[in-house]
């Protein structure tokens, strides 16, 4: 089964793309779509520890199941609101 | 167009509209903040910020926030608006408006706000200096971490 994939910020610089189209095993986790990213731009691996992920814009974990024409987002640390 | 409570827009961010937005007949305070694109930033001289959301998750996030303070304040509305794009010096990134009938409880409405919207929404900036520039990261986002609740909770009341 296909699934859509978001990077952000500086995960999407690392991987040169914000949106890509990945075929995954059925019952494949979020983990799994991760891990699979991580084979081909091994740099993203330096986020495994403090990425976040979201399955159709919501929080979502890692063990989260994905199915067909889901949108798996990975997202850097936030920074947004005031610096101050 | 009405105003709605939470947004991410590229448009310029307007604090007496969501001034208005939140004040209800008989309160007694409102309070709004404006987080503002500052001229430098450890120790570099800022040119100006580029602000990235995954905008969907971002306008739910926010949701969430003011659900949050309206649970912790009950008397307490919110409203909040982040700016995306490029911002220049001095321009509003985020606006917060938070009315109430006291103003304790106004004010920590709002300073709950901007806590929470550093640690859970998606949002980025990039910011552009004098000889380069780089992604700023604050917080692994977890909505749920309990912890970072009540740290936001406590800055609130400080």
């Amino acid at each position: 089964m296909r699934v859509t994939v978001r990077l952000f910020a500086r995960l999407r610089d690392l991987a040169g793309t914000g949106e890509l189209i990945r075929e995954v095993p059925p019952h494949a986790t979020a983990r799994h779509v991760w891990d699979d990213l991580v084979l081909e731009w091994p740099q993203l691996r330096e986020y495994e520890k403090t990425m976040s992920v979201a399955v159709n814009a919501e929080y979502a974990r890692m063990t989260a199941e994905v199915h067909e024409g889901d949108e798996v987002a990975f997202m850097p640390p936030v920074s947004g609101g005031w610096a101050g | 167009m009405p105003v709605p409570q939470v947004a991410v827009t590229s448009e310029p961010l307007e604090s007496d509209a969501l001034a208005a937005l939140v004040e209800a007949k008989g309160d007694g305070a409102v309070v709004t903040f404006a987080g503002l694109v500052r001229d430098h930033n450890q120790g570099r001289q800022v040119q100006f910020l580029e602000y990235e959301a995954y905008e969907p998750l971002a306008v739910r996030a926010l949701q969430r926030i003011v659900d949050e303070a309206r649970e912790l304040w009950p008397g307490a509305r919110v409203a909040v608006h982040h700016r995306l794009g490029r911002l220049e010096i001095g321009e509003a990134s985020i606006v917060i408006a938070a009315a109430s009938a006291h103003r304790a409880d106004a004010f920590a409405a709002c300073r709950y706000t901007i806590e929470r919207v550093k640690q859970i929404v998606p949002i980025w900036k990039r910011e552009h200096f004098d000889g380069g520039d780089v992604w700023l990261e604050g917080a692994t986002a977890d909505p749920d971490d309990r912890a970072a609740r009540e740290k936001a909770y406590r800055t609130a009341c400080a």
